[in-house]
């Protein structure tokens, strides 16, 4: 039997998926529905200081018909009042005893203002409470959000008035728009914070009518940057994700957010250290009903591996995160294409020709093309693997016996070690002498 | 004829003559574009007989440059929109799509071209092609069917004086005459024929070559000539009863739906068709679809060696058409109208010279189906007198016009061919590209008859 259940930082939850602090965790009428459909978390939207709206707020990026690949918006934190949201969050809490209830928080940078917030919070009966140091628009502005999370010293200030009167676990949301995200962590940890989630939404205008010369979203003729995040956004989410998890100094628990649209997302975030996953775009576009696959794809995928806790999973891709110094310059690969499954698409001759090493040659065969891999000229870039359209048709295949590996830092260390200087001829004897042909 | 089928509410012709393939929309086409892969050098373009840069001009779909997706069209294809509803492209284009070899659907190519060319003259046909300086020198062009326009196309666009001489009143050819109205309507063709009249391209309608022109006199007037004559008549069956009324040709009849004045069409209550090619399938559906109560398809082969593609078998097979196969036609029988088929079994005997099985009749097996109309559809004759009265032309067995695989010149130098009367008949496609070619055909002998050459 699997048991999704999990723990982080003192926060429970029945299964990892958490709703993310955004429009689909405004009201406790869309969290409770959330949680009837299977839910185990959410973290409510950001309450906190007035605000108002503007009525057109979300631009979609649309790619090869793919609707929403990214989707970036403008809309502030929660425009209901603090009062209304702290009643409501109460009484999801007590119809949802076994579900995660934690409240996003964002007020101005006063101790005061801080400590009255989170008291009121706390008497909600919520399970945690996520700082908002990552909002990259609107309330930067006025000093909050991305305002705090940008700047390591503002970070760890705040976050050290939560944890003066908090009783319940902190989680401190960071920005992605900065440079090292391992600093504002380390600020977090710090002051104290309970757990770091990751990535808010990225800076970003989503793009521009052809016609109207007007940004998206168009509010009355204006634009300006929005908060990025969709499927397209997942990559850079799960980088620095892994930056945080493997950074000794923060060792915190961590909550992924980021593009994640289905259980197989989940599972990468979780395979680079997440602990629960938020979510947010994917509800946009379909709803609540996608936990549904999430919970029933990630429990088949553990049982056909024999996992029987998330505890097993978690952070198991961690050790594999490496500086490029320390890859075997040796380990040699090259492109394999199986003609029994080729459709001629030809995709992989004129990538590799145009774009690649120009090794696969395209010969015409009874009215098709054949294409070829010249093996020794082929430096297993694996480009043409990637274009191939057809699963499987073209491998990457490992060539060398592993009898002999070298990475650049021994080879610099080698260098440095013979006294001799790394020159372009020198290199190009190591190569040789590995039967390694750059032309 | 005996029993006139009753004539249907007009709504109903409306039904039954709707668009088989209804187009795409905005939507779906960009999401079928996007599902193209955009291979290298594609099977799909090889597959074309006009060789359209068809990934290119899906791409561009995809991207939203329909005028430049209809360039890319047009750059290989004058007679765009008819391929596009007309081609089959089954067996062609989207038969060779690598995704049939992935087991999965292949691209909508005809359904994706038609939607940039529906496109392209919906927008009013906006200039985008150059036009060379004119050279002052003419070619005339007989018959304005897709091989007479695609060359007047490509011939007005390198700077010739194109004159296309027409014996109808409606040009376009079979293009606007031939083609079953649930594939593709007439007013489209016209469109085809505006664009290359917006070319230059002058159409001389009701003008019979032979009648209204003297062939010496087209020779004379114009520095070379284009023959886009296609074929002629049904061949006779040569049976008894031939002559009563009720007894029609299949593109005279196809000719007459055309018109699209449906309740005008007679149409017997039973309809016998002879023959089983792609005619014979689009003369059976539509004498259907105009109410005829039952129609057979009296052909005396088999299955297997009948003409007509797979999918117009099918589509005839729904329309509920019965085959008599390995039935031979022996007489019409009748007073003075049709009023049945006498036909007599057949088998099928050894090879003929194409391979294809000969069927032998099989004594004692005559029986008659009462019909009240019978469709002649056993292919076209050559146009052998007209084509006897162009001096030395050589044809072949067949009759079809002798001409250099390059260059369309006939065995008169001045004299270039193309489409049905150079191949028998075949597709709308093959006639585009043959036109085209001999447009470069005539130009090349033009060019060097001005440098001094031959």
């Amino acid at each position: 039997m699997v048991d999704l259940s999990i723990n982080c930082a003192g926060i429970k939850s029945p299964n990892p998926f958490w709703l993310a602090s955004a429009p689909p965790s405004n009201s406790a009428y869309q969290n409770c529905k959330a949680f009837e459909q299977g839910w185990g978390g959410t973290v409510w939207k950001t309450i906190g200081e007035p605000v108002m709206n503007v009525f057109n707020r979300y631009g979609g990026l649309d790619y090869n018909g793919q609707k929403i690949f990214g989707l970036n918006n403008i809309e502030l934190i929660s425009d209901r009042p603090i009062e209304v949201n702290l009643k409501e969050i109460a009484e999801t809490k007590k119809l949802w005893p076994d579900r995660a209830v934690v409240v996003s928080l964002m007020v101005e940078s006063k101790r005061e203002t801080w400590h009255e917030v989170v008291k009121r919070t706390i008497d909600t009966g919520c399970d945690g409470i996520e700082l908002n140091y990552g909002c990259p628009h609107g309330m930067s502005e006025r000093g909050m959000g991305a305002a705090v999370g940008q700047v390591p010293e503002y970070c760890k200030m705040i976050t050290e008035w939560e944890i003066e009167v908090s009783t319940i676990p902190v989680i401190v949301k960071l920005t992605p728009n900065i440079s090292n995200i391992q600093l504002p962590a380390r600020a977090a940890k710090a002051a104290g914070a309970n757990a770091i989630s990751l990535i808010n939404t990225i800076n970003s205008i989503i793009g521009i009518n052809l016609d109207t010369f007007e940004l998206k979203p168009n509010v009355g003729g204006l634009g300006g940057h929005g908060g990025y995040a969709g499927p397209a956004v997942k990559p850079i989410a799960l980088h620095l994700l892994s930056q945080v998890a493997i950074d000794t100094e923060v060792s915190l628990p961590i909550s992924g957010i980021g593009g994640i649209s289905n259980w197989r997302d989940a599972l990468e975030f979780i395979l680079l250290g997440a602990s629960s996953v938020q979510v947010c775009t994917a509800v946009m576009h379909y709803g609540f009903r996608i936990v549904n696959d999430m919970i029933e794809g990630l429990s088949n995928w553990m049982e056909s591996k024999g996992f029987t806790s998330l505890d097993q999973v978690r952070g198991k891709s961690l050790p594999r995160i490496n500086d490029f110094g320390n890859f075997d310059l040796l380990n040699r690969t090259i492109a394999r294409i199986d003609q029994t499954k080729c459709i001629h698409c030809n995709l992989c001759y004129i990538a590799c020709e145009d774009a690649a090493h120009q090794c696969i040659d395209l010969t015409p065969v009874n009215g098709h093309n054949k294409t070829e891999v010249r093996e020794k000229d082929c430096v297993g870039c694996a480009l043409c693997s990637l274009v191939c359209p057809v699963e499987g048709c073209i491998s990457m295949v490992r060539i060398d016996d592993g009898s002999s590996s070298k990475t650049w830092n021994q080879l610099i260390a080698d260098f440095k070690k013979s006294g001799r200087p790394l020159t372009w001829k020198a290199l190009a004897e190591f190569q040789h002498k590995h039967g390694i042909e750059i032309h | 004829m005996k029993n006139i089928a009753p004539k249907l509410p007009i709504e109903e012709y409306e039904k039954n003559f709707a668009d088989l393939h209804p187009p795409l929309t905005p939507n779906s086409a960009v999401a079928e574009a996007n599902r193209c892969l955009y291979c290298y050098d594609s099977p799909c373009m090889k597959a074309c007989p006009t060789h359209i840069d068809i990934s290119t001009f899906i791409k561009k779909i995809s991207t939203g440059n329909l005028l430049g997706s209809a360039k890319t069209i047009l750059e290989s294809n004058w007679i765009a929109l008819t391929c596009a509803k007309a081609c089959p492209v089954n067996i062609l284009c989207e038969g060779a799509c690598v995704y049939n070899e992935k087991g999965e659907k292949p691209i909508e190519i005809g359904k994706l071209q038609r939607f940039a060319m529906d496109n392209y003259f919906a927008k009013g046909m906006p200039s985008i092609f150059n036009k060379a300086t004119k050279n002052n020198k003419s070619v005339g062009i007989i018959g304005s069917g897709p091989a007479g326009l695609a060359c007047g196309a490509e011939l007005s666009l390198l700077g010739y004086d194109a004159t296309i001489y027409e014996a109808n009143k409606i040009p376009g050819g079979l293009c606007t005459w031939g083609i079953a109205p649930y594939k593709m309507r007439r007013e489209d063709s016209l469109k085809e024929v505006a664009m290359v009249k917006s070319f230059g391209v002058e159409i001389k309608t009701e003008m019979m070559v032979g009648k209204e022109i003297k062939v010496d006199e087209l020779i004379k007037k114009h520095d070379a000539i284009f023959l886009g004559v296609g074929l002629g008549e049904s061949p006779q069956l040569s049976v008894t009863g031939e002559n009563l009324s009720g007894v029609i040709g299949a593109l005279e009849f196809i000719e007459k739906v055309k018109t699209e004045n449906w309740k005008d069409v007679p149409v017997g209550k039973r309809v016998a068709v002879i023959g089983a090619g792609n005619t014979s399938i689009d003369a059976a559906t539509e004498a259907k679809r105009l109410g005829a109560e039952q129609v057979f398809i009296i052909y005396r082969r088999s299955e297997v060696e009948m003409s007509a593609y797979e999918f117009e078998y099918e589509l005839a097979k729904k329309d509920g058409i019965v085959f008599h196969f390995l039935t031979a036609p022996k007489k019409i029988v009748g007073e003075k109208f049709v009023e049945g088929i006498e036909c007599l079994k057949m088998r099928l005997g050894e090879p003929d010279n194409r391979g294809r099985r000969r069927p032998v009749s099989i004594p004692g097996t005559e029986f008659t189906i009462p019909v009240d109309m019978v469709i002649k559809a056993i292919g076209q004759e050559t146009k052998s007198s007209f084509l006897g009265s162009i001096p030395n032309l050589t044809l072949d067995t067949d009759g079809c016009v002798i001409v250099d695989q390059n260059t369309f010149q006939t065995a008169n130098p001045k004299i270039f061919a193309g489409g049905d009367c150079i191949n028998g008949g075949k597709e709308v496609v093959n006639a585009a590209y043959d036109g085209k070619r001999a447009a470069h055909g005539i130009d090349s002998y033009l060019s060097n008859q001005t440098k001094g050459g031959n």
